[in-house]
């Protein structure tokens, strides 16, 4: 095992050298790369890395360039994860053998991915790559939307939401489906960890990533990524939208160990209403109109509901 | 670089980043690396700007948090120093002046064609409210 990269503190984290560059086609102020630096500052390591097709992808691929200083492929929508799992299987059959250059270097096997590609289309690929306990890492950047092709709702999409499949109007209030809970449906591969992370609290997202390079085994991340095209807000405001969203416990940030022992990384010291949240977002705007006010106290509801279950699994180790 | 027609591409491309060979990127600063024509280092989306941020290094308390939340790896920061802001890939989205916590802010977003000294000659004091 290579050596962990320190990063006590912000200033020491910024010393670290990007690999991901920029001129890339994603939207100003896409929290989407703010993740992707964050994940590839964590370590000095070699990487391996995929993309599913998603904003990630198309933005950063744009021939004749690439923005990405590592070992970068993309094949399909469903099969990022598949791909890097076959580099990594590829990695260790070679390990084995002794046919490695440079057999000291310790790769990394990273595949990223939006909601649409891991909680709709790529669900199989990844149960899979769960299940037959590669050493790799998959990341969801969760937008909650398919924003690449113009906001189409995604299983991830809350409800309420106004999306262009699930628009908000005098007969609906949005989608109506509640969000699909991927952490927990992932931990049930019994996986060696899988946590919820969000860019804003970059502490805690380097910690997790870390921890997930060292074990050895599968390992899922929940990233969310407020999305200022879908979601509806000024650019500048995408950390203000990420703060709201792991104040408020609508993106609560925990880890799940081995698929049992959870643990709340993030206990915000002001609960933020819901409402706030909410209100801060144009695909949330109908839902302060009189005739649908009432899901946001349902929302509010289902939060505090949430948070509670959160504190019972942790406090019983389950 | 030379843009190719749609019936030129190849089924599937693989492109470099670098023209030499780099052997520890992670330890190579952006100054450093041989970049190639197809790394999107090189180019650029400055046109993208309606705003752009100003940087006042007298108000800097070097937080980082500029650095961090920047998307487009915009904000130069050297020996845990900020040192500016590269304008070439810089989409002027104004997140870095946003996460600024000094009173008055280090960085601040002015409309494109406004100069440098004139943006800094028109900084606003310290804020006593807050």
């Amino acid at each position: 095992m290579s050596e962990m990269k320190k990063i006590k503190n912000l200033k020491e984290f910024s010393t670290s050298a990007d690999r991901f560059e920029g001129a890339n086609l994603l939207c100003p102020g896409c929290a989407h790369s703010i993740i992707v630096r964050e994940v590839l500052n964590a370590t000095n390591d070699d990487l391996v890395l995929s993309a599913s097709t998603g904003c990630l992808e198309v933005c950063t691929a744009v021939y004749p360039y690439t923005s990405w200083d590592a070992s970068w492929i993309h094949i399909g929508f469903e099969n990022g994860s598949t791909a890097v799992a076959g580099a990594e299987a590829m990695y260790k059959a070679l390990k084995t053998k002794g046919r490695l250059k440079q057999p000291d270097r310790n790769p990394k096997f990273v595949s990223f991915a939006g909601d649409g590609a891991s909680y709709d289309i790529g669900f199989q690929w990844i149960s899979g790559c769960m299940e037959r306990g590669h050493n790799m890492m998959h990341i969801v950047l969760d937008n909650e939307v398919y924003a690449n092709t113009g906001g189409q709702r995604s299983s991830s999409t809350p409800i309420g939401a106004s999306a262009t499949t699930s628009p908000a109007g005098r007969i609906s209030y949005g989608e109506k489906r509640n969000k699909k809970d991927m952490v927990s449906i992932m931990a049930s591969h019994h996986i060696p960890y899988s946590a919820q992370v969000s860019p804003n609290k970059w502490k805690d997202m380097v910690k997790k990533i870390q921890h997930g390079f060292a074990v050895d085994g599968p390992v899922f991340i929940n990233a969310a990524s407020p999305c200022t095209t879908e979601w509806k807000f000024d650019p500048k405001d995408t950390m203000t939208i990420a703060d709201l969203a792991t104040d408020s416990l609508v993106f609560p940030l925990y880890e799940i160990i081995d698929g049992r022992e959870l643990n709340i990384t993030y206990r915000p010291k002001n609960i933020v209403p819901v409402e706030d949240y909410l209100a801060a977002q144009g695909r949330f705007k109908h839902l302060f109109k009189d005739q649908y006010k009432y899901l946001i106290k349902e929302w509010q509801e289902r939060i505090d509901d949430n948070w509670a279950y959160l504190q019972r699994r942790e406090e019983a180790k389950v | 670089m030379a843009k190719k027609g749609w019936d030129e591409f190849e089924i599937g491309a693989m492109l470099r980043s670098f023209d030499g060979k780099i052997d520890d990127i992670a330890g190579t600063r952006q100054e450093d690396r041989d970049y190639s024509e197809n790394s999107s280092y090189t180019a650029s989306v400055a046109d993208w700007r309606l705003i752009k941020p100003v940087f006042n290094k007298d108000y800097c308390i070097d937080c980082q948090f500029c650095w961090v939340y920047c998307p487009d790896v915009s904000i130069i920061s050297r020996d845990k120093k900020m040192i500016g802001i590269d304008m070439d890939h810089c989409k002027g989205c104004g997140i870095c002046v946003e996460v600024c916590p000094t009173n008055p802010k280090s960085l601040l977003m002015f409309p494109e064609q406004e100069e440098e000294e004139a943006a800094i000659a028109s900084w606003p004091a310290k804020n006593e409210e807050k």
